[in-house]
Parts: C-alpha cells; sequence; structure tokens
C-alpha cells in the first residue's frame, strides 16, 4: 500500500482503457494512416511499457482485487493481480512493446480500412491477453479468452484474399474452439455445481474436489489450453497460422498468446486445485518431451521461414510442459524446494521465449517486406543488404539455440540443473524416467542449434540465391527500435538471471510457498542451491571471452600484422560455380530428414538423371495429419451427410417431422 | 588476510593453467601425428611441426572472399577465445580454479556449442558448396555428439552431486579405488565423443581434402592466413580440451589443492604422462580403424548417446 492509494490494478486498468481508445482511434483514423502509424502504434509502445512496469511492481505487491459493475447479474466481472498475474503481464508488456514499436514501422505500406480495422484487432487482441490474465471468475476468463482468439483469427485472416490463408484461419478457429469448449468444462467441474456464484475464483480455490474430480478438471484443462499452446496433438495449427498472419501477429501470437496458455495451466494446476497428484506430472513431462521432440524435428526439415519458427514454438511449449510437469513431480512429493527451482526455469523460459521468438518473427517480417519471399530457398546472401536486421537476429539466434552468455542457456541450466537435482523421489520408476528426460531435453536443444544454424544461415549468408535479392533494403527505424529493444531484452535477461530469479521468486512463494532465492549465490553468481553444486555466472563468462578475444586479435597484429587481401572464392579449379550449388533449406534439412525418416510423411519427386528440365519437389508432411485429424474430418462428413438425409427441401416433409415430435412427445411426457 | 593471499593464488593458478594450455596444446596436436607417422613406419615432422605451421600462417597475408562479412572474420577469434576458455577451466593440475565457479559443465558444454555455431556460420558465409556440406554435416555429428557429451557430464555430476569441474575432480579424485560402473559406460561414450568432436577418424579425418568424407576441413576452406592460424590453434585447444575432460572425469588422480607446492612438480609430471598416453591411445585407434560413411556416422554416434544415457540409468539404479 501507498500513500496515494493507487494499486498496480488500478494502473492495469486504465492501461487497458487507454488501449481500447487507441484501438477506436484506429478506426477513426483509417484516412490518415500515417497517423496510425507514427501516434497509434508507438503510443501503443509506450502503454506496453507501463503495463511490464506495472507488472513488475504487482510482483512483490499484495495481491490487489477489484469487482466490475459489468457482466451478469448474479456475477459480475471479478479482476485479481496477484503475482502470477504480474510475471505475465511483464511478459506480454516487454515483448508486444518490441511488437508494436515494430509495427509502427511494418504496416506503413497498408492503407485505408484494411489498417484502420488492423489496429482494432491488433489492440483488442492485446486487450484480451491482458484481461486473461487479470481475470478472477470463469465467465470473464471465458469472454477474454474468446476475445483474444477472435481478435487473433481475423488478425490471421488480414489476407484473407488469400484461399490458403481463410483456410489456415478456418483451422485456427475450430482448434481454439475445441479448447475454449475443454476449458469451459473444466472451469464446469471445479465450480462443483453450487451454483452460478462458485464460477468465481475464489470459489474454485476453496471448493475440495475429490481426485477424481480434481483430475478430470486438470486433464480438461491441460487439453485446453494444449490446444492453445501447439502441445502435441493439437498442434497443427500452429504452422499453418503462423505463416498466414501478418509478421508482427505471429511474433505476439508466438511469444505472448502461447504464454497465456502456459499461464492458464500453472493458474489452474496450482492455484485453482488443490491437490495435485504426481501422475499429472508425469503425463505433462511425457507430453512435453514428446512435443519437444517432435516440434524441433519437423523444424529442421521445413524450407518457409515462418513454418520452421512455428515448428520450434512447438519445441518451445513441449520445454515448457516439460518445466511444469517436473514442477508437479517435485511439488506432490513435498521436495517444494525444488519445485521452486523448476517452475522457476519455466517461469524463466517462457519470459526468454516471448523475446527471441518474437525478435525472429519480427525480423522475418523485415525479410518479408525486403524481398517479399517467405521461402528460404529463395533468399540467402542478406547479412550484406540488411546489416541491422542480421545482426539483431543473430542475437536472437544464439539465444534460442541455447547458447550462453544469452538468456536461452539460462532458463535451459536451470531447467538441466532441476533434473540434476531430482534422485531421491520416493517413486523409483520416476527416478528412471527423469535421466531419459534429461536425456532427451539435451537432444532437443542439440537439434535446436542445428535448426538455427539453418535458418540464419541459409536466409542471411552465403550469397543471393535470387537477382531480385540485389535490391533488398534494411528494416526501417520503427523496425529498428522494436527489433533493437527484443534483442537487448536477449541479452539483459541472460546477463542479469540473479536479478530476474529473485522476481520469480515471488511467483513460486506464492504457487507453491517455496522459493529458490539465490542462498549461495551473490549478485554476480547464480547458485540457486549452493556454490559447490552448481553456479554461472554470464557477466564474468562474456567478460573472460571477450577479453581472451580482443587480447588475441591486439597479439596478432602486435606480433604480426593485419593486412588483408580480398579475391575470388576457392572454386576447386571447377569456375562454373553458381549460387544455386548452396545448401537449400531442403538441403540443409536432408540428414535429419533421412534420420528421422519413420516420423515424416515425406513425398518427394525426383528427376530422372536425363531430364532435360529437371524439377525437385519434396515435401515431408505431419503423419499426425493423416492419422487422427482426417479420420475425424471423414467421421464428420459421414454424420452431417446422414444429417443431411433428412432434409429435403419439401414442407409437407417437415411438417411431418414436426407431427411425429409431437406424438413421440405426448407418448413419452 | 589469509583468504586473499588464498584467492591472489588461486588466480595466479588460473592464469598459470591459461598459458600452459595455450602453449602446450599444439604440442599434443604434434605428438599425436607424430605417433601416428611411427605407427605408419615414417619418420614423422617432429613433435614442434604445429608451431612452425602456426608461425608461418601468421606470417602470411590473410586471403578472404569478396563478398565475405563481419562474420566470417570475428568467428577465428570467437573460436580461438570459446576453445581457450574451455581449455583453461578444466582441473588438469590443480582443482578450485576460480573461473570455474562462473561456468560449470553445462556452460563448458555451452562453450563448445558457442563455437561451432559460430564456426558453422561462418563456413556458410561465402556461399560456396563446401561450407554449406561442412557446416551441415558439422551440426549432423554434433546434434547426437554434444547431448552425448552432457549425459557423460551428468553421470560424474550425479556421483558428485555437483556440476562444478573442481568438485567433480575432487570427489572422484578422491575415492581412489572405487570402480564406478556407470562411469565405465561413460567412458567408452566420452571416447566416441571425443573422436566426432575433434574431427578424427572414424567420424572426419582430419588428413584429407577429399569432398567425400571431409567435415571440419570442408568449413574452413575458406579460411588463410592469421584466421587459419588461429582456428588450428583453437582445435589443437579442443583436443586438448577435450583430453583434459577425459583425463579429469576418469584418471583425477595426482591432481593437487591450489597452493600445494610439495605436490606440484608430480601433478605436472603426472598431466604431462596421460596427456602423452591419451595422445598415442588416440593416435592407434586413428591408425587400426577406417573412416565411416556419413550417414554410418550418426549411427556411431547415437551408440555414444546410449551409452552414456545407459550410465546415467546406471547410476539411478545402482547408486554408484
Amino acid at each position: 500500500m501507498n500513500a496515494v492509494g493507487i494499486l498496480p490494478l488500478d494502473v492495469a486498468g486504465w492501461l487497458v482503457q487507454f488501449w481500447i481508445a487507441l484501438g477506436v482511434a484506429g478506426l477513426f483514423l483509417q484516412r490518415a494512416p500515417q497517423l496510425i502509424n507514427n501516434i497509434v502504434f508507438p503510443l501503443s509502445a509506450l502503454t506496453s511499457l507501463l503495463l511490464a512496469a506495472t507488472g513488475l511492481w504487482a510482483l512483490a505487491m499484495p495481491t490487489g482485487v477489484m469487482v466490475l459493475p459489468l457482466g451478469l447479474p448474479d456475477l459480475p466481472f471479478h479482476l485479481r493481480l496477484d503475482s502470477l498475474s504480474g510475471f505475465f503481464l511483464i511478459l506480454l508488456g516487454a515483448a508486444s512493446l518490441g511488437v508494436s514499436l515494430f509495427s509502427a514501422g511494418y504496416f506503413k505500406t497498408m492503407a485505408g480500412s484494411t489498417l484502420g480495422l488492423l489496429c482494432l484487432e491488433y489492440h483488442l487482441f492485446l486487450i484480451g491477453m491482458t484481461l486473461v490474465l487479470l481475470a478472477d471468475d470463469a465467465y470473464m476468463f471465458m469472454v477474454a479468452w474468446e476475445t483474444m482468439a477472435l481478435a487473433s483469427y481475423f488478425l490471421v485472416t488480414t489476407d484473407h484474399a488469400i484461399p490458403d490463408i481463410r483456410k489456415a484461419g478456418y483451422l485456427y478457429l475450430l482448434i481454439a474452439h475445441v479448447g475454449a469448449i475443454a476449458i469451459l468444462l473444466s472451469f464446469g467441474v471445479m465450480q462443483g455445481g453450487n451454483g452460478i456464484a462458485a464460477y468465481t475464483f475464489d470459489a474454485m480455490r476453496a471448493a475440495q474436489l475429490d481426485p477424481f474430480w480434481s483430475s478430470a478438471a486438470f486433464l480438461l484443462a491441460l487439453f485446453g489450453f494444449g490446444a492453445k499452446a501447439g502441445v502435441l496433438p493439437m498442434h497443427v495449427w500452429l504452422p499453418e497460422a503462423h505463416p498466414a498472419a501478418p509478421s508482427p501477429v505471429s511474433a505476439l501470437m508466438s511469444g505472448v498468446m502461447l504464454k497465456t496458455a502456459i499461464y492458464g495451466i500453472l493458474r489452474v494446476t496450482f492455484d485453482l486445485l488443490d491437490t495435485q497428484l504426481w501422475w499429472w506430472g508425469v503425463l505433462a513431462l511425457g507430453l512435453g518431451l514428446l512435443t519437444a521432440v517432435f516440434g524441433v524435428m519437423f523444424a529442421a526439415v521445413q524450407g518457409d521461414m515462418k513454418r520452421l519458427l512455428a515448428y520450434s514454438s512447438i519445441e518451445n511449449i513441449g520445454l515448457l510442459l516439460v518445466g511444469i510437469g517436473l514442477t508437479l513431480i517435485f511439488h506432490v512429493y513435498g521436495k517444494d524446494a525444488l519445485a521452486a527451482l523448476a517452475l522457476t526455469a519455466t517461469l524463466y523460459h517462457s519470459l526468454n521465449h516471448a523475446m527471441f521468438k518474437s525478435l525472429l518473427f519480427v525480423g522475418t517480417g523485415a525479410i518479408l517486406h525486403a524481398t517479399g519471399e517467405r521461402n528460404m530457398g529463395r533468399l540467402g546472401g542478406l547479412i550484406r543488404r540488411m546489416p541491422w536486421a542480421s545482426g539483431l537476429m543473430l542475437v536472437g539466434v544464439l539465444a534460442i539455440s541455447g547458447l550462453p552468455p544469452l538468456n536461452g542457456f539460462v532458463s535451459e541450466w536451470l531447467l538441466l540443473q532441476a533434473f540434476l537435482l531430482s534422485p531421491g523421489l520416493p517413486n523409483s520408476y520416476i527416478n528412471m524416467l527423469v535421466p531419459v528426460a534429461a536425456a532427451v531435453i539435451a537432444l532437443a536443444a542439440a537439434l535446436a542449434a542445428y535448426v538455427m544454424v539453418k535458418f540464419y544461415g541459409v536466409i542471411f549468408l552465403g550469397q543471393p540465391r535470387e537477382h531480385a535479392l540485389e535490391h533488398a533494403h534494411d528494416a526501417g527505424i520503427w523496425e529498428r527500435i522494436g527489433m533493437g529493444w527484443l534483442a537487448l531484452a536477449c541479452v539483459l535477461l541472460g546477463l542479469a538471471p540473479v536479478y530476474v530469479v529473485g522476481q520469480l521468486d515471488h511467483v513460486s512463494q506464492m504457487l507453491l510457498g517455496a522459493q529458490l532465492g539465490n542462498a549461495a549465490g551473490n549478485w554476480i553468481f547464480l547458485a540457486p542451491v549452493d556454490t559447490e553444486r552448481a553456479s554461472y555466472s554470464p557477466l564474468y563468462f562474456m567478460l573472460a571471452v571477450l577479453g581472451v578475444m580482443l587480447l588475441t586479435s591486439v597479439l596478432v597484429r602486435r606480433l604480426y600484422h593485419g593486412r588483408v587481401r580480398r579475391s575470388d572464392p576457392w572454386d576447386c579449379g571447377f569456375p562454373a560455380q553458381t549460387a544455386r550449388m548452396q545448401d537449400t533449406a531442403e538441403g540443409f534439412g536432408q540428414p535429419i530428414r533421412r534420420i528421422f525418416e519413420p516420423f515424416f510423411k515425406i513425398e518427394r519427386d525426383v528427376p530422372s538423371p536425363f531430364d532435360t528440365h529437371p524439377r525437385y519437389h519434396g515435401q515431408s508432411d505431419d503423419r499426425l495429419w493423416y492419422i487422427l485429424y482426417l479420420p475425424i474430418k471423414h467421421l464428420t462428413e459421414k454424420f452431417s451427410s446422414m444429417a443431411g438425409l433428412l432434409q429435403h427441401g419439401r414442407i409437407h416433409l417437415y411438417l411431418t417431422y414436426t407431427f411425429v415430435t409431437l406424438i413421440v412427445l405426448l407418448v413419452f411426457v | 588476510m589469509m583468504e586473499n593471499y588464498d584467492l591472489l593464488l588461486a588466480i595466479l593458478f588460473q592464469l598459470a593453467q591459461l598459458l600452459l594450455v595455450v602453449l602446450l596444446a599444439p604440442l599434443l596436436t604434434g605428438w599425436v601425428n607424430q605417433c601416428q607417422a611411427w605407427l605408419q613406419n615414417r619418420s614423422g615432422a617432429g613433435v614442434l611441426q604445429p608451431y612452425r605451421v602456426l608461425r608461418k600462417l601468421f606470417h602470411k597475408d590473410a586471403v578472404i572472399a569478396h563478398n565475405a562479412s563481419w562474420l566470417f572474420r570475428v568467428t577465428p577469434y570467437i573460436v580461438f577465445g570459446c576453445m581457450w576458455l574451455a581449455a583453461a577451466i578444466i582441473p588438469i593440475i590443480a582443482v578450485d580454479l576460480p573461473f570455474s565457479q562462473a561456468a560449470d559443465v553445462i556452460a563448458l558444454v555451452g562453450v563448445f556449442a558457442l563455437a561451432r555455431v559460430f564456426i558453422s556460420l561462418a563456413a556458410m558465409d561465402i556461399g560456396t558448396a563446401f561450407g554449406s556440406l561442412g557446416a551441415r554435416r558439422e551440426m549432423l555429428v554434433s546434434f547426437l555428439a554434444e547431448p552425448a557429451l552432457l549425459m557423460v557430464l551428468f553421470t560424474a555430476s550425479m556421483i558428485s552431486h555437483s556440476t562444478q569441474l573442481p568438485s567433480i575432480v575432487d570427489t572422484l579424485a578422491h575415492h581412489q579405488f572405487v570402480l564406478y560402473p556407470s562411469l565405465a559406460f561413460a567412458a567408452l561414450a566420452f571416447v566416441i565423443v571425443l573422436l566426432a568432436e575433434n574431427a578424427r577418424i572414424p567420424v572426419d579425418n582430419p588428413a584429407t581434402h577429399l569432398e567425400l568424407t571431409m567435415i571440419h576441413e570442408a568449413m574452413i576452406l575458406e579460411y588463410s592466413a592469421r584466421h587459419l592460424a588461429l582456428i588450428e590453434w583453437a582445435s589443437s585447444l579442443k583436443l586438448f580440451a577435450y583430453i583434459s575432460i577425459g583425463i579429469a572425469l576418469f584418471v583425477p588422480h595426482g591432481i593437487i589443492e591450489v597452493g600445494n607446492w610439495a605436490g606440484l612438480p608430480l601433478a605436472i609430471v603426472l598431466l604431462l604422462l596421460k596427456l602423452m598416453l591419451a595422445g598415442a591411445g588416440l593416435a592407434v585407434f586413428e591408425i587400426v580403424s577406417a573412416k565411416l560413411r556419413i550417414f554410418r556416422a550418426p549411427e556411431f554416434l547415437g551408440t555414444a548417446f546410449l551409452l552414456a544415457v545407459l550410465g546415467l540409468l546406471i547410476h539411478f539404479l545402482l547408486g554408484a
């Protein structure tokens, strides 16, 4: 409490209202697109910054609640801002800050009603996500959840003139709603049949559910939120919707919206349900591992840069789910200090992923603007045309590959530490699962580096594969600022883990009643358990690498010389080398496709050696689509055609139906 | 006062090791090559040949392609810096090196990964067919080798309840006569990883430039003069670092505490002996084995990965 009596929740409310105003302003300003670009989006970014600050403020503050005079007669909207919501507000604010700044430059080519509508939908999307984090009753939550889903659906289908994009949007909407139904049912289970007032989260916290119903609620929530997050087998919408959406929207969807699903799982599992069972943790762990490996494997064989990033998001969601599973297991067995470590790793990774994935997605937007090309096989050599975009994206690529001293490494380090500390669980089967899980995580992380070398190498390095690329231009000033912020966040989150972990302790304290602390470490060493056990200092690390590099460079120049001569690359005596002889995205992914062949459904047209105009075509599809989704689709179509048999369009038949129904009802009722 | 003195001493040891590894690493490479020459009944160029090569390369003018970007030019320094650091934080003479606090075994694997990602990116920078071929193969080898290495290190971490290299070495060195079955599996896996990551036969062949077989050499084909010298030196350091890890994990006996002056000569002699033995063993292994086809390499490394996981599982089951 401070003297003025303003609480973080009040500020968050004002910021949401300001966002509404900005969205509506966008609608009215459609005749002045430069105002939308240069005023509305930067103001929106400022609001994001303030929202992140509010979240940071709320972390340490006592929980604030508020009841709005809106909503259903017996169930007004309840709002609540606690540490968990606060943390996710920081994530939302920090990521959308960069994305909104980028958008200020990105949507320049758009005009008129498209831009006005887009501005409104963009802000509705942000508002929806914010309210999901603030909702404190099931009704409010679902309203916010649907706002988020619908706004993002309209954003995905911005280019609705293209049939494929409409199709992608439809798939997204469908899976979002299947998930929403599961979430609604989960809330229904948790309120325990106690009337409409029991739909507040407070009533759910107080409700005592037996293990069966708790498990039902957990499974429904895992399914529902998993559908939003892209957990196997509900992942199919991600690789379709992300490439379809404009890049800043993909960035928000991948960076922030997927995290609202993680928020939902955490909220339901650790806050709303009062008992947890150990097998929930094993289930989450197993699903997470499958999702992670699946995602990264498919990312390695993609040729479209945004699809590649979408699959990489699936991988990261898998890692987050592994973290949640581990937290659950530790928590159930009463090892709350370890649970706090696993939870900290999960939250840290959420934040990291929000930063580097947003950065990479907006980066693909810059490339798309510069070249008009999403297919990596037609890009190349952009590091020389786009120095800003390539430099900033390199930071994102290194961060997502989990390399020290950037942020991806810190969360990976914490997660692996959690695995290493796991022996001593009373259940020996779980004990045996742990090393296998750690191995799978390590494998996924190493493959992620493969994927990212491919991503960066094929797009930015080498020679341009098309002549048009010679005219590619670098990102504009707003775009640079937006990407610059996200890259800076990746660096800062990597270099200051001690501070971040300290802030995350508020969340662990709230959810688990235990905190990780940094008992053994100090401001420069991160040592979650004890210095003898493990410690890491990114700052020293970076200084040492930089120091050694500088020393070497100076010494080499001092002792010898720094002379450089430019020449043609070595051609092995074959001067007719062209840019087309470099590895394409397809080629770079070939070893992975070959090793993991059984997992892909591969279609290839390999031309014969005697073909004068050879054309190669290769496609690696998801088997799950054929095994799981198509049968469901066929079944649905069958049922609807059976229902269609009843319809003939003749009035007397319909009158007969009515008559028969009436008779039947009279007989039975 | 005493504490300050200890810290100063530790920093001194750290700097000494930093200097020692960077000077000694080419000698190890020279020794391995010399052993191979003897085994092939050649007289060989002598153990000092790598130094001569480095000197020659540093004197030459660097030739780089017209379209080389900044990434291509900084990579040798990054790779060299990473490898130097990696070799310097592994306790081989004395434990409790101060810099080990900043980077534990997971970070050590991270350093190797950082260097690898940069060199692969640099290989793709010029845009010749060879560069991307090398980068792709390098990443192919490493995506299996890296988790295997991590699992090997985890096995040792589990035994010593720590991911700090000094603690690990301390624990393992003071259980002199206990043979850990889990570590036996880990050692096998580690040998495979060492061969793969250092571009040795049977995964890669450092002596040829045949496009069907080469991995590491294909990546650095565009480098010359001081850039090439730094990369070659970094390769020596990498081999040195890997052999050091092997020594620290599997034969840590004789490693002393910082400040134990009386034990220092013996520790140094023991280290040199272990390095010579390891180098000779590597040479023998390379001579008697044949290069694998590139698509057999994943199977070979998959074996290492499985062995390492098995070692970890055995530790979980037997507690040893």
